[in-house]
């Protein structure tokens, strides 16, 4: 596969017994980009997403990430990426600072990085008075950001987000996009699932899934152009629910 | 390494932020030593117990006083009617009933023999043979008193005295007894709930996730979970060593360094168990669940409470595969007995070949990757 691309998939398949969560899908992602997996609940982004990251293996087709095999090169592609779980990820009786260090000292950051990083970051976040609670003590909205930049801490050529906004307020979920965009500029790819329509604007290019398939995948511009309709919104209906439209 | 150390500060900013945790440390031991080694006894007192004397004779009265005057019986109720005392049994009133025929005085001044009866309530079939036990003894005493004061056969004094000893526990004090199963209990508990409810948590809360897409390795994981809880058990076991020493005089003939180095092995086996049966749960209502079933089987059978050689065949064959009851027996015999190295040594082999087994198959189970 060329390497001009960071994620690259061929006919990747996953399927539990005899239900195909993830059905041959195809797809190339270029670095710095912002690629959007959007679908219904259930239409397997999330399981496309979990093969990608190497923590399930695909039933067949092909796939690399960060040109690491998904199959035999998993603790490689871990080195090289960040990921943000739908459920919450930081642990919620460590401060702040704890858990920042903790993720730190995972992706074998030095003390004095780690030192640095936490600054950094509670800067960034502007977190000041926030540094010593527990992370159970924080609004959602400020538990999803540093969240993420605790994902992208150890400096990744790749970020997998899984719908990271979930039941956050618009205004902080602004704000979480400015950070995404802050993170592609510096040439972090982005790989964010969603449902959230608006959000799907956003980003550079959109893989639409129904059913374990990728039914479309373009830019969102040419999406609505393609499908004759002026919203994201009514691209995802017209693609999730065809006999209904 | 240095993951490794990330890993185990983790752990023990989050066990020592548990408000629970502290208390649960040292108050367990105390407690658990405080309350089972003074209330699991196997030693039975102010046992209350009916008199249905028809005789009403000076020998009858004697046997009678004999039972009061003892530390294990008190005398609940004189009736003139078995049935009467019987009721007692329904209420728990009485254990035992004492029963003295008409004529037992006359009887054994004529032929020189008679018969008491006693009903037990057997319930508690081994309280029952306890009570049966300290009552025959009473009997055997008042029977050669009898015989000696009374000048009707002074020639059948019996000649055959039989004394006792008790070795390794000559006061039978069932604390000193107890206090080292009771710190075998205490560990294997540390061990594995704590290690196999921890790992648990992590993947209910979904930070497990999380871990599994970093570049941590397996062994490091497992080394940063379990690791903790060896440190905790091995110091809950010094602990309680202590409280056993200096609070209960329980004897340590032994060495103390053996017995860290069984329990050192010997917890690496029930962490083995609480890793074990974490990765084939999903929530800590599962772990809990099984874990108790396995302890539970294990405790019963493991000799604390009641003895191995006790039980059927079977189940001595079973014992010999529950480290709970090799791990107890080990503790007993270094304690009590000042047993050495090559004595425990069936044991500590036991441990290695037993946590190498236990401890490959959890790490196979736990994956990283589905």
């Amino acid at each position: 596969m060329e390497d001009r691309y960071i994620i690259s998939a061929k006919d990747l398949t996953k399927k539990f017994g005899s239900f195909t969560a993830v059905d041959k899908i195809s797809f190339e992602v270029e670095p710095g980009e912002i690629f959007g997996f959007l679908g219904a609940n259930g239409a397997g982004k999330t399981t496309a997403m979990r093969m990608l990251c190497g923590l399930s293996i695909p039933t067949s087709g092909k796939a690399t990430v960060a040109g690491f095999d998904v199959y035999k090169q998993t603790e490689s592609i871990k080195k090289n990426i960040g990921y943000m779980s739908q459920k919450f990820s930081l642990y919620e009786d460590l401060t702040v600072k704890e858990n920042i260090g903790f993720y730190g000292g995972v992706y074998g950051l030095s003390k004095q990085q780690r030192k640095e990083k936490t600054e950094f970051l509670i800067d960034l976040l502007k977190i000041q008075d926030a540094r010593n609670k527990l992370i159970k003590e924080l609004p959602l909205g400020w538990k999803q950001k540093l969240a993420f930049s605790i994902a992208i801490i150890h400096e990744p050529k790749i970020v997998f987000l899984d719908e990271p906004t979930g039941g956050v307020d618009p205004i902080t979920r602004r704000q979480f996009w400015d950070m995404i965009y802050e993170a592609a500029d510096r040439q972090v790819t982005v790989f964010v699932t969603t449902h959230y329509m608006d959000e799907a604007e956003y980003c550079g290019r959109i893989s639409m899934m129904v059913d374990g398939r990728i039914a479309a995948l373009d830019t969102p511009a040419k999406l609505k152009e393609q499908f004759g309709v002026g919203t994201m919104h009514e691209v995802f209906v017209k693609l999730a629910r065809p006999q209904s439209a | 390494m240095s993951t490794i150390f990330v890993l185990l500060k983790k752990e023990f900013l989050q066990i020592f932020r548990n408000r629970a945790m502290i208390p649960l440390i040292f108050f367990m031991p105390l407690f658990q030593l405080l309350i089972l080694s003074n209330a699991a006894t196997y030693e039975i007192k102010n046992i209350k117990f009916n008199v249905v004397d028809l005789d009403q004779s000076y020998f009858s009265r004697e046997l009678v006083s004999k039972f009061t005057s003892s530390n294990y019986f008190i005398l609940n109720k004189v009736s003139f009617n078995i049935e009467e005392a019987e009721e007692s049994f329904k209420t728990l009133d009485a254990r035992l009933v004492v029963y003295i025929p008409k004529d037992f005085e006359k009887d054994f001044r004529t032929n020189g023999k008679s018969e008491v009866q006693f009903i037990i309530n057997a319930e508690d079939a081994s309280a029952a043979g306890i009570i049966n036990n300290y009552a025959n003894s009473i009997t055997r005493q008042y029977n050669a008193d009898i015989v000696t004061k009374s000048s009707v056969m002074p020639d059948k004094t019996p000649l055959l005295n039989i004394t006792y000893s008790n070795w390794y526990n000559p006061e039978l004090d069932y604390r000193t007894y107890m206090v080292p199963g009771i710190l075998v209990a205490l560990v294997t508990l540390i061990g594995t709930f704590l290690s196999g409810m921890n790992v648990v948590k992590e993947k209910e809360i979904g930070t497990i996730e999380q871990l599994n897409v970093t570049p941590i390795k397996k062994y490091q994981f497992i080394i940063g979970k379990l690791l903790p809880f060896w440190i905790i058990g091995i110091f809950e076991l010094i602990f309680g060593l202590n409280l056993g020493l200096f609070l209960f005089d329980v004897p340590l003939l032994g060495s103390p360094l053996l017995i860290l180095l069984l329990a050192s092995v010997y917890m690496f086996v029930v962490l083995a168990i609480g890793l074990l049966v974490s990765t084939v749960t999903n929530t800590q209502q599962q772990a809990m669940f099984i874990a108790w079933f396995f302890m539970v089987l294990f405790m019963l059978m493991g000799g604390i409470f009641t003895p191995v050689e006790s039980m059927p065949d079977w189940a001595q064959t079973i014992a010999y595969f529950n480290p709970i009851a090799q791990f107890n027996k080990a503790m007993r015999m270094i304690m009590l007995k000042g047993s050495q190295f090559k004595d425990v040594l069936p044991a500590l082999n036991f441990f290695i070949v037993s946590g190498i087994v236990l401890m490959t198959l959890a790490v196979w189970r736990y994956r990283k990757s589905e």
